[in-house]
């Protein structure tokens, strides 16, 4: 393994951004573990990707995104689209299939859109969601505007075709992307090197002559460093970016695979839950006084709330009307 | 009115619409420094610049996704598959992406993008390049698919698809490029998607193709006409959605009716009119409706295995006179 970046203790946060991103990360384990628990009960349906493990990824980066900049996430998007600030209400109406829904009801959990937040969707055929960054990156640079992209993607896109097209797009045109590869080490049941000829994923990014680096993507603050230079290069530079967040997800591929039991060992798991991404920061937030326990009392009780709240909003919020079935297909031109 | 190639109508209709509205740019393969594989692009780059008019490496999946990006925050592409046999390539990004954002976003993120290029049966290009592209796309809710089968359409009906909200195949034919036609000059003429044509009135049968099929089958009509048949031919000209209503109003008239296609039969273009047809029209079809189809075979080389492939004019006629009783049975 290459060596990846770990923040330094004391890297001057203050209380302000130590809340928030404790509480963003706390409010999408706390939504994650619910929608587990919804979908046992069968609230949800069709196919879950649960992010936990690895809420310092989209965490980290959204805190160094304006709220113009856009995001773009793969099917395991609860995570990125409560980061970039969707109403947790919305986003569980729409896991129950509920016309409150982000998408009415009609994306479910890997399709998630919100134009209020610039949040471009939940793409689920692998890889497919690199391409259309580069293009929000192209259209961007051609309506001269100084917004970014994030882009983030699973491991298991590296090896599609729409990956390698991208960077060479993204860096033979300049385009002011940044490709955020969430390393969990398994593509579905395939581990990394039975997928990747090279595994060090952010090499790629030499090949293609773009700035490349790993980071540790349990250590929020330094995903934080690492995509804010990522985000400069973006918007002063109009330069891609690849950064490998090296994760980890403690759940299985999705509902259908709880464990993730088949293809790495008990033991593996409970070390690398040693490394849980919000004890992690927890820990250090309280051992230099940045947190007290009582605040981080007070934040569990206000994300258990907000998520308390937007699973009674979803059981709440009627089915969509029948006639939706055959809205949204076509737009009418003026 | 002037006369001008088919290629010219749609370079005519690119620019007209690029100075009309500076969203709207052309991207793909040899678009650009090359003047356009067909050259239907010719001249653009030197109007536009290299802004609007961009080149791309050879990678249909990427640069496709790339048009589509730019339409979900507002932008308006053209994209030029430089055949329409690549547009395999991107079938994912024109089907899961662009067909479907609309839908799966609840009406947050519309894709209006044009994916245009030639198709089609061409002139001894084999297998993989000379083959009926449009059931691939016709399919799909979500988008809607254009075949010109003249240079007024051509040009009339590629604005109305830049202008148009949601994502639309159009599929052009390199053996058309150089028919010649009179097509209006107002950059404000446009031909409304989804409105089929009455290309000849006729009496006694309706004879519904598009394309290549479509001047084959005013040949046939013509010289039928000789033999005291009276030809009726509608050209939908968008097949999704399609103009149901002109092509079963006449067939109310005809009570007769064919259908022409290029492309191998099986679950083609023809079995879904056909199934209209019948479905709206039963009692008025005095014969039941024939269809005249591609052979199920990929396109052959060799000259006379590929005029063996696509309907002939013996075949269309023969078809005409089956459904009228005029083959001496």
């Amino acid at each position: 393994m290459a060596k990846a970046n770990r923040a330094t203790s004391r890297a001057g946060v203050d209380a302000d951004l130590a809340r928030r991103l404790l509480s963003d990360m706390m409010l999408i384990r706390r939504f994650e573990e619910k929608s587990a628990e919804a979908y046992a009960l069968g609230k949800i349906g069709g196919f879950l990707h649960l992010y936990i493990g690895q809420e310092a990824v989209a965490v980290g980066a959204t805190s160094v995104l304006r709220p113009d900049d856009y995001a773009v996430s793969a099917y395991r998007d609860h995570g990125h689209c409560l980061a970039k600030g969707s109403d947790p209400k919305l986003v569980m109406a729409e896991l129950f299939g509920r016309r409150d829904g982000l998408s009415h009801g009609k994306g479910g959990s890997m399709h998630l859109f919100d134009r209020r937040t610039s949040f471009l969707g939940g793409h689920a055929i692998v890889g497919a969601h690199l391409p259309l960054a580069a293009g929000v990156a192209f259209g961007i640079k051609y309506q001269a505007g100084d917004q970014v992209i994030v882009c983030y993607f699973g491991d298991g896109a590296v090896p599609q075709g729409e990956f390698h097209e991208s960077m060479n797009l993204s860096a033979l045109w300049g385009l002011p992307v940044i490709y955020i590869c969430e390393n969990n080490r398994y593509a579905m049941g395939t581990a990394l090197e039975r997928a990747l000829a090279r595994t060090e994923i952010w090499r790629y990014g030499e090949t293609y002559g773009i700035a490349c680096e790993p980071v540790d993507g349990m250590e929020v603050l330094a995903v934080r460093e690492v995509v804010s230079r990522a985000v400069d290069r973006a918007r002063k530079e109009r330069q891609p970016t690849l950064i490998e967040a090296r994760t980890y997800r403690y759940r299985g591929h999705s509902m259908r695979d709880p464990a993730g039991a088949v293809y790495r060992t008990k033991d593996e798991v409970e070390q690398e839950k040693l490394r849980d991404p919000i004890v992690l920061f927890r820990n250090r937030c309280l051992a230099e006084g940045v947190l007290s326990e009582a605040d981080v009392r007070t934040i569990e009780k206000d994300v258990n709330d907000r998520v308390d709240e937007a699973v009674a909003f979803a059981d709440a919020s009627p089915e969509p009307p029948l006639e939706w079935l055959l809205t949204d297909i076509y737009k009418e031109s003026p | 009115m002037s006369v001008i190639t088919y290629r010219e109508a749609l370079n005519a209709a690119l620019r007209e619409e690029m100075h009309r509205d500076d969203r709207v740019f052309v991207i793909g393969e040899e678009v650009g420094l090359y003047q356009g594989a067909y050259k239907v692009t010719q001249g653009l780059l030197q109007e536009f610049g290299p802004r609007r008019v961009v080149d791309t490496p050879i990678c249909e999946s990427g640069f496709t996704g790339v048009g589509i990006g730019a339409a979900m925050i507002g932008l308006r592409p053209v994209i030029e598959m430089m055949t329409f046999n690549f547009a395999i390539l991107a079938l994912d990004q024109i089907i899961n992406s662009a067909a479907k954002m609309y839908y799966m976003s609840g009406g947050q993120f519309n894709i209006p993008i044009v994916i245009r290029g030639p198709g089609g049966p061409a002139h001894q290009l084999a297998a993989q390049h000379s083959q009926s592209m449009e059931s691939y796309f016709y399919h799909v809710p979500g988008l809607k698919v254009v075949r010109p089968t003249t240079p007024a359409d051509a040009k009339g009906l590629l604005k109305s698809a830049i202008r148009d909200d949601n994502p639309v195949v159009f599929i052009e034919s390199e053996t058309l490029y150089a028919v010649k036609g009179e097509v209006p000059d107002s950059p404000e003429f446009t031909i409304p998607l989804g409105r089929a044509i009455v290309r000849r009135e006729g009496r006694d049968v309706t004879v519904v193709a598009y394309m290549g099929m479509m001047y084959r089958a005013m040949e046939v009509a013509d010289q039928l006409e000789q033999e005291g048949l009276s030809v009726e031919l509608v050209d939908p000209r968008t097949l999704r959605p399609m103009d149901t209503e002109t092509i079963i109003s006449s067939v109310r008239k005809t009570h007769r009716a064919v259908v022409v296609e290029a492309g191998a039969g099986f679950a083609g273009m023809g079995s879904e009119i056909v199934s209209f047809i019948t479905e709206q029209a039963f009692d008025d079809l005095d014969a039941p409706v024939e269809r005249v189809t591609g052979a199920n075979a990929p396109m052959p080389y060799a000259r006379n295995l590929e005029q063996a492939k696509t309907p002939s004019k013996d075949r269309i006629a023969q078809a005409i006179r089956n459904v009228c009783y005029q083959n001496g049975s």
